[in-house]
């Protein structure tokens, strides 16, 4: 099978998600292209390159891309999509963004948020919040797919692939962006953590979350924060965990001032090792917890902090 | 200006769903159904857009069983216009919605769609995206925020790493987040008006468009239980059991 795995990057830095959607791909291919597509993207090609499963990689460096919109970016890819029998993409922002316009563009359908891949026609996705588990079969000629990144592995970086430049028309910009604000951080990527410290609507107040950076300081770990957290304006929305926002599986995630509503446990059930530090005894986290403790977080927290 | 909001009719968010016991599906007889979440906030937002003299008209549209009308009227008793029922089966894929969609865009002479971003029971995330591809509109996904004035759109997207702000030409397609508004509840004065407002019932054949499916669900099944947990007494003893029996920190 003939797989085009869309890389996910800023022009200059190529996504840790992109070297697990080539994993997912992998499974059922032994073609493996991605594209770059950007703008002043070189760089970013020659790390697709080294990229273990990739055979190839196309490099399409156009000034018109380089904001990487979707209404852009969709009729250059489906230039050269027909060639291919399926077109990979995380389930990021981006990807969740690019994939249903270029399956549109082909008339196929889509296959949303992939956490296993069975073969070359048939993929398990999440539905209900994770609630369930759905084996689907598509009988579309080119598969549009994207892949929940928290369940693959990333492949290693020791290729050393051919990298092509290509040509594809770009199309006059319909979307013009007027701003980008950005959440800086210097903690690792929530979705690529392996150690995530959320908080919930029990820290009461932005001032308190602070409790939780010192925490997640203290164990290299990143923040995350559930709907209630951020619609209080604790944090900014893209740190939101849960069916909505981001879907993390980290090694160890500490849930505190967390009830566990259902969309909530959506985004971080996968988690190998899930620790509840909340007062109420009865909260639906402590059913998902492998290590619960009942206690005022704001007791908890700096104890934690004292003894770490 | 008309807005086209399309809504989906789904099992309640704060519903436990169960899974049947022939894993062809997740039980939806006797189980509440709702408007999806994020399609009343589509709604709300197109409304409020009515409001503030921008919008003339909002038509409200599902595609589904004849029960999605329940979903329609309480649309229109939140402010719509009037509906549109396309009459088919619930369960359609997202590119045929989409396919119907354009089809009603074209008829109703529509300048703006407003989606939300995801059903909450299939979890695709795909509609908007494949209407604007297929009316070859911009799309503005994961909206937080929409101005509008005059034939531009303004809007502030929820992306991984921040917030991102686009303006496009009209007509488009957004897709709500969950934070671009509260949606408002229904007074009993306008559920019995909303009795009143026009509501179409149509079918695919209507509109020239051929239901097919490409994807099969072969099985349904639950998610592995997690082993139960254990409470700890103290941070001493969460600590011991992280660092010693679970290994996770150092």
């Amino acid at each position: 099978m003939k797989n085009l795995i869309i890389a996910e990057h800023d022009n200059q830095q190529l996504h840790a998600d992109t070297l697990k959607v080539i994993n997912a791909a992998s499974q059922v291919g032994n073609e493996n292209t991605v594209l770059v597509i950007g703008c002043n993207c070189k760089t970013v090609a020659e790390q697709a390159a080294l990229a273990e499963h990739v055979s190839q990689v196309l490099l399409v460096d156009n000034s018109e891309f380089a904001a990487h919109f979707a209404e852009n970016t969709t009729p250059a890819i489906t230039q050269i999509a027909n060639e291919y029998d399926a077109i990979w993409l995380a389930a990021s922002s981006k990807g969740k963004d690019l994939a249903p316009r270029i399956a549109a563009k082909l008339d196929v359908g889509q296959i949303s948020d992939i956490v296993q891949v069975v073969d070359e026609n048939t993929f398990v996705r999440p539905i209900y919040a994770g609630n369930a588990f759905a084996k689907v079969t598509t009988s579309d000629r080119i598969r549009v797919v994207t892949v929940r990144t928290s369940a693959f592995d990333a492949v290693t970086q020791n290729n050393s692939a051919p990298v092509d430049n290509y040509l594809l028309d770009p199309m006059q910009p319909l979307v013009s962006l007027v701003g980008f604000a950005q959440t800086k951080s210097e903690r690792p990527e929530l979705t690529a953590a392996e150690v995530v410290i959320s908080g919930g609507r029990g820290l009461g107040s932005k001032e308190n979350f602070a409790l939780i950076e010192q925490l997640a300081d203290k164990l290299g770990a990143a923040i995350g924060a559930s709907r209630a957290a951020v619609d209080a304006g604790f944090v900014a929305n893209d740190l939101q965990v849960g069916q909505t926002g981001k879907i993390v599986a980290p090694k160890l995630y500490i849930a505190v001032g967390i009830s566990g509503a259902i969309q909530h446990l959506a985004g971080m059930k996968e988690s190998n090792v899930i620790v509840a530090i909340n007062k109420d005894p009865d909260s639906p986290i402590f059913e998902v917890a492998d290590y619960g403790l009942v206690g005022d977080l704001f007791d908890v927290l700096p104890k934690l902090i004292e003894h770490l | 200006m008309k807005i086209l909001v399309p809504i989906k009719r789904v099992v309640d968010p704060y519903t436990k769903v169960r899974v049947k016991p022939d894993n062809s599906a997740v039980e939806t007889n006797n189980v509440k159904m709702t408007i999806n979440p994020f399609c009343e906030i589509a709604v709300e937002e197109a409304i409020r857009l009515k409001e503030k003299g921008i919008a003339q008209e909002v038509i409200v549209v599902s595609a589904g069983e004849k029960v999605c009308q329940e979903q329609l009227r309480t649309a229109l008793a939140l402010g719509a216009d009037r509906a549109i029922h396309i009459n088919s089966k619930s369960n359609l894929e997202p590119l045929m919605v989409a396919k119907l969609l354009q089809a009603i865009v074209k008829r109703e002479q529509i300048d703006l769609v407003i989606t939300g971003k995801q059903s909450i029971d299939s979890d695709n995330n795909q509609v908007a995206q494949m209407l604007a591809s297929l009316l070859d509109w911009p799309q503005a996904t994961f909206a937080s925020q929409v101005e509008i004035s005059g034939q531009q759109m303004q809007v502030v997207r929820e992306v991984d790493g921040g917030l991102m702000t686009l303006s496009m030409p009209l007509p488009a397609v957004v897709s709500t987040d969950l934070r671009l508004n509260e949606p408002r509840f229904a007074s009993l004065p306008n559920i019995m008006k909303a009795k009143k407002k026009p509501m179409d019932s149509i079918t695919a054949e209507d509109l020239g468009i051929e239901i097919r499916y490409s994807q099969t669900i072969c099985e349904v099944t639950p998610p592995l239980p997690r082993q139960s947990g254990i409470k700890v007494d103290s941070v001493e003893e969460l600590l011991d059991k992280l660092r010693n029996e679970a290994k996770v920190i150092e």
